[in-house]
């Protein structure tokens, strides 16, 4: 997939968008601190810069080495710091802690990352590649990985969370602005982690019935629907197709079907039906040549249903005369 | 402790027919090295060795950032693929942390520094301090096989259960930091006992230099912290060859739980890297302003407590990773703890040029980029630990930015000021001040510019570790790609006047610079046995007696009448 | 250049400048030289420790998690062989204790033998060791992803394990016996005095093979028909209902079959140390069975890691005994420089309480 991410607008010089009820908690507190820093940091700076002056080394000039304490001093830099971090650990925590308190009516989102890709499960079953949420509503996220640690990232929200293997985790958030956000893997997990990206769809209440109500329908036409499958089932973290997907590291489908495919372990089979169900399956079973050292691609076998498997191999089929990706 | 103190001598090198004999002519051949027991003799083995990773690791971060130049959104078109990228920045910052910046200023100048400013011969275990070196080699052999071989991608931190599946050399590189660890866990061993045994009579706890009251408590640090390290290394290892399954989610590990173990060493680590450069700062600042440490005390103390809260904090990486509440909020208060020794310090160091006389050359320079770079450093911790903007800003470029002014405006800056100040000590000639100074300048600017733009890159929500980005992040990319330029520049210009000196230097008093600790009494470069007996001990900041000589250039102890 | 005045050579206190040749170069005197060697075996002990912490909060965090596996699991372990294990570590540090007495005073013959005696005994834990391990692979009870699910009627592998694990030990064996004969016939004092007790070192591993063959067979009569008897009593409870979070108590008799191991997270009644709350409904149902690779493999994992390095431990620790041996055959130890057996001793007396601790944690949980 190549994201057209375009730019989130930038109230501010350091944030993005500020879009749910988290934001202004999180910018104020980072604004109160950059503050302290700098009441801090330019006092230091021009007294560092004053005393290399004022004290230089010069002829007829020689200091008075005696200055070696100052108690009051001492004391006070010492205590009122920390004052100043207890109130910044307080603030944070008072923040965070609002942000971990799962209010009691969610709208809930299952959200599953797998290598490279992003799926939501919607309350009424629907599949999607892409958050949709409704705008002043609580939306809880609980959150699985299927491979490696990822992590779910809104920036114009401010909400992270890692997404683990093997547990579950929770975020929860309120968009406050209609429109389309930015949701970033933010844990390396390998290849295409920076291509691990998808659209957050802040909708009224109207869009979102709308949107749970066509993303439940999966295309009748089955090119359609092998499509449909290719985006939400992490084929298209790895693999080429159309115009869209991943240029690596698996091998792309434009133009490859009927096509002879050169095996690694050598001698080659057509790129059919069987092929192609193998691969899904069983995916070492045939290795193309030149993806020896690829990621290994795991197995789909009882996860994808029969009609699934065809579905995705018309799809498949579709693209034999789409243009390879350029080298 | 050890036997009466023998008189006061000042051992004059002998001169035979103009050849000195100093610890680098006194004996020769490759043997007279590779099998040396001297201290100063593996220092300086040690500081070709890690300059020579510092290079490496450089030359890979600028493969990032100019890799980084373009958003690379289509990656068949970009400089380096997503792999080869993920394999480059592992790569740099796995020779970054291990073979450059943990050991580099206890290994490099510790070990050349610690018994002269000890007054004594040699350290308490110097066929360990060898075997320490050998095992540094060792493990860069492991890395350079990691490099070269089928490309290890894991990030430095080896999370799990990436680091199992990936196909990279990950047995080979967490061997590699295995080892590693343990050269860093006996130099470690090696400096605690002899600053505990080997002191001189009258010098007490409180009369030794600042600088050995940063490396005692480094080396607190590698004993405590690094043999952890090595156990998780072990158990990951184990993990890919046995699959024990203890963080791998797939046996019913935990993937957290790694990160538990590796960040309970790791976070020490930093402390590793940051004390020693505190203590050459000390050093630094309070030579060049010829004036006592202000607040002697508190910044020893201060030493030790960052040392020993360094420990309590690990979780402080891991806020978003899912933890228990309480985890968390412990974690984070205990975090803001570790900020107020260090801050003291800041304020101490800038006290010490009070009143002073300020040389500004090129030591102190540095020690004054340190303080400015260090300061906003420490000061972006803050916006990290605090949980409420910390799940905004973690695994963004925020904290690369931090980091980076950390562990390069800090650590590295000061080691660059340290390698000055004791240049003349080691080689027995002076580099071209000018020269010092302009490459103080450059990397200062070329810094700044490099790593600025990168918090504000992290606040606006863009990830790290990405080998591609959103179109709107390409100004302040490239912004910091050419600060990177620059400040490769300027990091080529110091070491081309080090270098430069070695030829063409002119011949270094023993106090060029008018320090009061032992190791300005011996010559430059010390003779072989630093001291044929032991010298007195007098108040390391007491600058009062020390004059400088202008015919020779050369400070010199006073009679006192 | 500094121009200072000639400096004296010679010191004050008389003696010119001259070192014994047990004192090192750079150290002023013995005593600083003992204080010195006995502060760095101590750190280096405190990272010992914290070597072995991270294998020790493995297993609590793993115990705490599944207490039902751990249990399981012990049941494998020959509770007999540990405690002779245990006790043959503690004669040990006895014998090391008395060698480093013998040291100071210049005991020789004491000193060597009681070096001896410990590489002896440490020899016959080795041996126990590669008895219980070959008896473990034997019936599949392999680490993690290789572990082998136990079956009933379970076959011992056909590999002989020991056998292979024992031939470095007859190697050595055959070279020291070589050596001690190499010792008569050169008539050499200092060589007999060496291949002695590496002969009798490496008779001992076999000792301690022979042993633990004994009790392990009778270990596994015990435990059949231990098997047998609770198989009946048993029966109607293992035919009962396993529903989510059932965890019978303390059932180490026969396994269940175990079904297809899938990646799924085990509640425990008693709550898990990590935060999973409820499983949404269509998550795949936790496979609770103790006899799969994720649930005693890892049980398994945290055994051979904990015993393993510990294992590595004793070898050093035989090397570095060994070398002693060497130096005390050489008449090197006397009351002002006894540093390296004393401080060999502590090193020893670690590894010993390592194994104190090793011993209960995981052989007597049941």
């Amino acid at each position: 997939m190549m994201p057209s991410l375009f730019a989130d607008i930038n109230k501010s010089f350091w944030f993005p968008e500020q879009a749910s009820t988290f934001a202004t908690q999180i910018d104020f507190l980072y604004d109160v601190i950059l503050w302290i820093s700098i009441l801090f940091f330019i006092p230091i700076v021009v007294a560092m810069v004053y005393f290399m002056i004022k004290y230089r080394e010069r002829p007829g000039y020689r200091g008075s080495p005696e200055a070696l304490h100052n108690t009051t001093l001492e004391i006070t830099w010492s205590v009122v710091p920390t004052f100043i971090v207890v109130w910044i650990f307080w603030e944070g925590t008072v923040g965070y802690l609002n942000m971990q308190r799962l209010p009691p009516d969610t709208e809930d989102v299952k959200v599953t990352a797998k290598k490279w890709n992003w799926n939501f499960k919607y309350k009424n079953g629907a599949e999607n590649p892409e958050l949709h949420v409704e705008i002043g509503k609580d939306a809880k996220m609980i959150m699985r990985s299927e491979d490696v640690l990822h992590s779910f990232f809104i920036p114009a929200f401010r909400v992270k969370r890692d997404v683990v293997p093997g547990r579950y985790n929770y975020l929860w958030f309120q968009p406050t602005v209609e429109g389309t956000f930015d949701l970033f893997c933010t844990e390396y997990c390998g290849d295409n982690h920076s291509l691990m990206n998808t659209k957050v769809f802040v909708h009224d209440k109207a869009g979102y019935e709308k949107f749970l109500a066509e993303a439940i329908k999966e295309p009748d036409d089955i090119v359609e629907r092998g499509k449909w499958l290719y985006e939400r089932k992490a084929c298209k973290g790895c693999h080429y197709a159309g115009k869209e997907g991943s240029q690596g590291p698996g091998p792309s489908y434009n133009g490859s079907w009927g096509k002879p495919v050169p095996l690694a372990v050598g001698g080659e089979v057509p790129f059919d039906e069987n092929y192609v169900s193998e691969s899904i399956l069983n995916p070492i079973a045939k290795v193309r040549k030149g993806y020896e050292t690829a990621a290994a691609m795991p197995s789909y076998k009882g996860q994808l249903k029969e009609e699934q498997i065809e579905a995705i191999t018309a799809y498949i089929k579709s693209l034999q005369s789409a243009e390879p990706p350029k080298k | 402790m050890s036997v009466v103190t023998k008189p006061v001598t000042m051992p004059a090198p002998s001169v035979e027919a103009g050849k000195e004999d100093n610890y680098l002519t006194h004996t020769s051949g490759f043997l007279s090295w590779a099998l040396t027991l001297d201290h100063k003799r593996i220092g300086v083995m040690y500081l070709v060795g890690i300059m020579s990773a510092f290079a490496l690791g450089g030359v890979l971060a600028m493969m990032i950032r100019l890799h980084l130049w373009n958003p690379n959104l289509v990656p068949s078109e970009a400089w380096l693929t997503n792999k080869q990228y993920n394999q480059v920045f592992t790569l740099h910052g796995a020779v970054m942390v291990f073979l450059f910046i943990i050991p580099s200023v206890p290994a490099a100048l510790g070990n050349f520094l610690l018994p002269i400013m000890l007054g004594s011969k040699d350290v308490a275990f110097p066929r360990l301090n060898l075997g320490s070196f050998y095992l540094w080699i060792a493990g860069a052999c492991f890395f350079l096989f990691s490099l070269f071989a089928t490309g290890l991608d894991t990030g430095w931190t080896f999370y799990t259960p990436y680091s199992i599946e990936s196909q990279g050399p990950v047995v080979a590189a967490t061997m590699g930091v295995f080892v590693l660890g343990f050269s860093s866990i006996f130099t470690g061993l090696n400096f605690i006992v002899t600053i505990n045994t080997m002191r001189p009579p009258g010098m007490t706890w409180f009369r030794m230099p600042l600088f050995l009251w940063a490396v005692y408590s480094t080396s607190i640090i590698q004993v405590l912290a690094t043999p952890v390290l090595g156990i998780t290394m072990l158990l990951l290892a184990a993990e890919r060859i046995l699959g024990i399954g203890i963080f791998d989610a797939k046996l019913n590990g935990d993937p957290v739980a790694f990160q538990h173990f590796f960040w309970f060493y790791s976070h020490p680590a930093v402390y590793i890297m940051i004390l020693p450069a505190m203590g050459i700062i000390s050093e630094l600042m309070s030579v060049h302003s010829h004036k006592g440490i202000f607040g002697y005390r508190m910044i020893a103390y201060s030493s030790v407590a960052i040392a020993l809260f360094g420990f309590l904090v690990w979780g402080h990486h891991m806020f978003t990773s899912g933890m228990a509440d309480v985890t968390t909020i412990v974690f984070s208060a205990l975090t803001f703890t570790v900020s107020i020794p260090s801050a003291i310090k800041v304020f101490n160091w800038v006290g010490t040029m009070y009143k002073g006389t300020v040389s500004l050359n090129t030591p102190m320079l540095y020690a004054l980029a340190f303080i400015f770079l260090f300061t906003i450093g420490g000061l972006t911790g803050l916006f990290l630990g605090a949980l409420s903007t910390d799940m905004h800003l973690h695994d963004t470029y925020f904290v690369v930015a931090h980091f980076h002014y950390v562990m390069m405006g800090g650590t590295l800056v000061a080691f660059l000021g340290g390698l000055f100040h004791w240049w003349p000590k080691m080689t027995g000639k002076m580099f071209n001040d000018f020269a010092g100074i302009v490459s103080a300048a450059i990397v200062f600017v070329g810094f700044n510019l490099t790593f600025l733009p990168q918090f504000v890159l992290g606040t606006r929500g863009m990830p790290r570790r990405y080998a591609s980005y959103a179109v709107e992040f390409v100004d302040l990319h490239r912004l910091s790609t050419i600060g990177a330029l620059m400040l490769g520049t300027g990091l080529l210009v110091a070491g081309l006047t080090l270098l430069h000196s070695l030829f063409f230097g002119k011949k270094a008093p023993s106090n060029p610079w008018g320090g009061a600790t032992l190791e300005w009494q011996c010559s430059s470069p010390p003779p072989h046995d630093n001291f044929s007996s032991a010298p007195a001990v007098g108040d390391p900041y007491d600058f009062s007696d020390v004059e400088y000589d202008s015919k020779t250039g050369n400070y010199v102890k006073r009679s006192k009448t | 250049m500094t121009t200072a005045a000639a400096p004296a050579d010679h010191l004050d206190d008389g003696h010119h400048h001259e070192h014994p040749s047990w004192l090192a170069h750079h150290f002023d005197d013995a005593e600083q030289q003992f204080d010195a060697g006995k502060l760095g075996m101590w750190l280096f002990l405190v990272t010992e420790v914290l070597f072995f912490s991270g294998m020790f909060c493995a297993y609590a965090l793993y115990r705490n998690r599944n207490p039902e596996v751990f249990e399981f699991c012990s049941s494998f372990l020959n509770e007999k062989l540990g405690a002779i294990n245990t006790g043959v570590l503690l004669f040990s540090s006895l014998t090391m204790a008395w060698a480093v007495r013998a040291s100071q005073l210049r005991e020789t013959k004491t000193l060597v033998g009681m070096l001896a005696a410990t590489l002896g005994c440490a020899a016959i834990f080795l041996g126990v060791k590669a008895v219980e391990y070959s008896h473990k692979w034997g019936l599949g009870l392999f680490p993690g992803k290789f572990y082998q699910s136990q079956l009933p009627g379970a076959h011992h592998s056909d590999v002989n394990y020991l056998f292979y694990l024992s031939i470095p030990a007859a190697v050595m064996l055959v070279f020291f016996v070589l050596y001690y004969v190499y010792g008569i016939v050169s008539a050499n004092k200092f060589h007999l005095r060496v291949a002695g007790p590496l002969v009798v070192a490496a008779l001992c591993y076999f000792a301690g093979v022979g042993l633990g063959t004994v009790l392990e067979a009778e270990h596994d009569e015990a435990a059949a028909s231990h098997a047998d008897h609770s198989h009946e009593e048993h029966s109607d409870h293992s035919q009962g209902d396993h529903s989510q979070g059932d965890h019978s108590q303390g059932d180490h008799s026969k396994p269940t079959v175990p079904t297809v191991p899938t990646v799924s997270l085990v509640s425990v009644d008693s709550g898990p140390l990590h935060d999973v709350v409820t499983t949404p409904a269509e998550a795949a149902t936790p496979d609770s069975t103790v006899n799969q690779r994720g649930m005693a493999g890892l049980f398994f994992s945290i055994y051979y890691c904990m015993t393993g390095v510990h294992a590595v431990h004793i070898l050093g620790g035989m090397l570095v005994i060994a070398w002693l041996i060497i130096k005390a055959a050489r008449l090197e130890f006397h009351s002002e420089y006894f540093g390296p057996v004393d401080n060999v001793g502590l090193y020893w007396h670690l590894v010993d309480f390592i194994w104190i601790y090793l011993f209960p944690l995981l052989y007597l949980i049941t």
